[in-house]
């Protein structure tokens, strides 16, 4: 099915299905439970879960594959963002010329870095796209202003001159649209109970999550992934054997540079609005996170990271004393005062320290990220099933 | 060699451009040599945190993200002793009323009600330098458990494991910080007799009110300068330094002489973590501690390392200065009216320069961190 082996194709129709049925999937319990907290399908968050997957998809083509650790990323996610305000300001409303002029402008952007960081490799590449990402943060923030809007961050204005749809300007700031569908518009079906919220700008986004994702399977399938892996596993052995890794280096950097440009404008299109903030070294460093979280190198890996952390930060942020109160309302006094002083520095405010502790535990315990502990669940679970019948054929079978 | 000289030659070129630019062509010589006193403070931060990176780097081959976690550390540690000697008592003052007519509250705090009103004021006057002697053992066992309990496990790994767990070490420790001292910074001051400053242009001739330059920076240039000195002295003069210099060089054979050179090893952590407090330590009345004053450093640091050479130290406190001076010079309103945004971008510009055209940095050597 679409050039794809049974595997594969199985992977992408199960991404597909719990992408589609994310308003769902996203919001088990009814509106009125105690537990209606940890419901995430509102679209705000279900936009932001498939968006940041983009990222992160696109950044572990380069990670992942060839294993250059890009400590800068996140200036491609601004640059994108900026670019499709900009478009939104100058040409359309429309979403599409948006998003097309933020890809093509962070691909070129991740040429001419990607261009100068790779000729470096190791701690060299990180510090280099490091520095690179820190210059365009401070360059946006201070002397780019009339294209940034510096602090304040770029925004719509009433007398933006919007060439392809003046006629419609009214007296209110106009919204992002795909050919008069409007990205916030959504609809909601009530269902004993329950209530789930179907908004277009969501479906835009993951529809264009399983594209990038589609896109991101054939690449890890072709001959061009493969040569992306022989650079991570020896690179000296490869450049022996007569080939110029860096072009391959440099189309990886630019293919997930235009990724990150992806999701940047699509963050743009929900919500248009583009600050500096978004290209700081720490925006870079999360991308990072939710890879390695989620399995560098894995396909399914950083869509469940960015689901994962992105899920974990609005829920755990939301969680305050009085709720680990009335959640520990069952214990004697003393004994809940003191579970809640416990459990506190990690929630709300603190949900960084939790991400923080759980980032090392992953990368101390499981390298692997969350795909590696699937993976070695399902071991134990077949190995339990197998040692019942046959013990030969388990001691024959070479690990995987 | 004509490579070795390019940041020479882009230092002078930025100083001809100040010049260049300036109108008051009497006041010139004065504003560099105020730009370079500026500079010396803020390259000594980088200097002290980057050799601590290339010590632990050409010791234990480590890249450690979360250095600038302990030198934001060492400056909390400076603020914990405050808070401590500030600790008091409240008694109320039945012969003072307050506005509304009770007896007005005195805080006394302990150290004066021990030692007296005159030493306990100028202990809590000192509690900055004192922080020192504190400080110091906080952070050599701190970088010892650090490096047996985390770092040790990650010798073999590859150097994209080590920078992803001591990042995430670097986040846990930076917001255990904010937890317990909150997100604002927190001011710090120096001693009473250095609060002032010093006419420096005097010295050299100027005019008076030419050259102003705080006591405390002096002071803080000094003491790095003095930690630099004992570092290189140790790893020079003793014979555990040149164990450890010779285990820098080829760890193997040092261990096939016989020494356990893991054990002083893990000193060189203690004492590059104790480098990186000091220097936080001191540097808390000229920028107030806050909880992420260690990554806003670490970045910078980081690129010092590289533009030094990785693994030189020398390199390091040489690239350290030099940077600091640049941002300093970069920042002066003659340069920025001539190309706007450079005080913003200058370190990170050099270092893309260097690395292009000298890619093991000023004094890197051959053969460390080359695939």
């Amino acid at each position: 099915m679409l050039g794809l082996n049974r595997k594969d194709a199985i992977l992408l129709l199960i991404v597909a299905v719990l992408a589609l049925f994310a308003p769902f999937i996203l919001n088990p319990f009814p509106v009125d439970s105690a537990l209606a907290q940890f419901n995430a399908g509102y679209p705000d968050l279900m936009q932001r879960f498939v968006i940041f997957g983009i990222f992160a998809i696109g950044f572990n083509i380069l990670f992942g594959l060839t294993g250059y650790l890009s400590f800068g990323h996140a200036a491609f996610l601004g640059v994108g963002s900026y670019s499709a305000v900009w478009m939104f300001k100058l040409l359309s409303m429309n979403v599409l010329p948006a998003l097309v002029f933020s890809v093509v402008i962070a691909g070129l952007f991740a040429l001419v870095i990607g261009y100068v960081s790779l000729r470096r490799s190791g701690i060299y590449f990180s510090i280099l796209t490091l520095a690179f990402a820190q210059m365009s943060f401070n360059l946006a923030y201070s002397v780019l202003t009339p294209i940034t809007n510096g602090e304040t961050g770029l925004q719509l204005a009433l007398t933006d001159p919007r060439i392809l749809d003046s006629a419609q300007v009214g007296g209110s700031l106009p919204v992002t649209s795909l050919f008069g569908a409007e990205m916030r518009s959504a609809m909601t079906l009530d269902l004993a109970g329950w209530s789930f919220t179907f908004s277009v700008g969501y479906y835009l986004c993951a529809i264009i999550m399983l594209i990038a994702f589609y896109l991101s399977v054939r690449l890890f399938r072709s001959p061009f992934g493969l040569m992306l892996r022989a650079i991570k596993s020896n690179q000296q052995r490869l450049n022996y054997t007569g080939l110029e890794s860096r072009p391959y280096t440099l189309a990886a950097f630019v293919i997930s540079g235009m990724y990150a440009g992806l999701a940047g404008g699509l963050l743009a299109s929900m919500d248009p609005l583009a600050g500096a903030d978004r290209m700081q070294w720490t925006a870079s460093g999360e991308v990072v996170l939710m890879t390695i979280l989620g399995g560098a190198g894995t396909l399914i890996g950083p869509v469940l990271g960015a689901g994962f952390i992105k899920y974990f930060e609005n829920i755990f942020s939301k969680i305050n004393e009085s709720i680990l109160h009335q959640w520990f309302a069952f214990l004697p006094d003393g004994v809940q005062d003191f579970i809640v002083m416990i459990l506190y520095p990690f929630i709300g405010k603190g949900w960084s320290l939790t991400l923080g502790i759980m980032f090392m535990l992953v990368v101390i315990f499981l390298p692997g990220g969350l795909v590696e502990g699937g993976q070695r669940i399902a071991r134990l679970f077949r190995r339990t099933k197998t040692t019942d019948g046959d013990v030969v054929s388990t001691k024959t079978k070479p690990a995987e | 060699m004509t490579e070795q000289t390019c940041p020479v030659i882009l230092a002078y070129a930025l100083v001809l451009v100040g010049t260049g630019a300036s109108h008051r062509m009497a006041g010139t010589m004065d504003a560099i040599i105020l730009q370079i006193l500026n500079g010396l403070d803020k390259g000594a931060a980088y200097a002290l945190i980057a050799l601590g990176l290339t010590l632990i780097f050409g010791t234990l081959g480590v890249v450690n993200f979360a250095h600038g976690a302990l030198f934001m550390i060492g400056a909390f540690c400076a603020v914990a002793l405050q808070a401590l000697f500030n600790a008091s008592t409240v008694t109320l003052d039945p012969t003072k009323l307050d506005f509304l007519g009770n007896p007005a509250k005195v805080e006394t705090p302990y150290l004066v009600s021990w030692f007296g009103p005159e030493m306990g004021a100028s202990i809590i006057d000192w509690s900055v330098p004192l922080a020192i002697l504190f400080a110091f053992p906080i952070m050599v066992i701190f970088g010892f458990v650090l490096e047996r309990g985390l770092i040790k496990h990650f010798y073999k790994r590859p150097h994209a494991d080590q920078i992803l767990v001591t990042f995430g070490l670097a986040i846990v420790l930076q917001e255990i910080v904010k937890y317990f001292f909150g997100a604002n910074p927190i001011p710090t001051s120096a001693p009473d007799v250095f609060r002032g400053s010093l006419d420096f242009g005097v010295w050299l001739g100027f005019e008076a009110n030419a050259i102003i330059y705080p006591y405390w920076r002096l002071v803080y240039f000094a003491f790095a300068a003095l930690l630099i000195a004992s570092v290189f002295g140790f790893l020079q003069f003793t014979t555990f330094g040149m164990v450890v210099r010779a285990g820098m060089a080829d760890r193997e054979t040092v261990g096939l002489l016989g020494i356990d050179i893991d054990k002083r090893f893990t000193l060189i952590f203690g004492l590059a973590a104790a480098v990186a407090g000091l220097a936080g330590v001191m540097y808390t009345p000229i920028l107030s501690p806050n909880y992420h004053m260690g990554m806003d450093f670490l970045v910078l640091s980081f690129v010092v390392v590289v533009v030094g050479g990785m693994g030189s130290l020398p390199g390091a406190v040489l690239a350290g200065f030099l940077l600091g001076i640049l941002q300093s010079f970069a920042s002066m309103n003659e340069v920025k009216s001539l190309i706007p945004g450079i005080d913003q971008i200058i370190i990170y510009l050099v270092a893309i320069i260097i690395l292009l055209s000298r890619p093991r940095g000023l004094m890197g050597r051959k053969g460390v961190m080359e695939e």
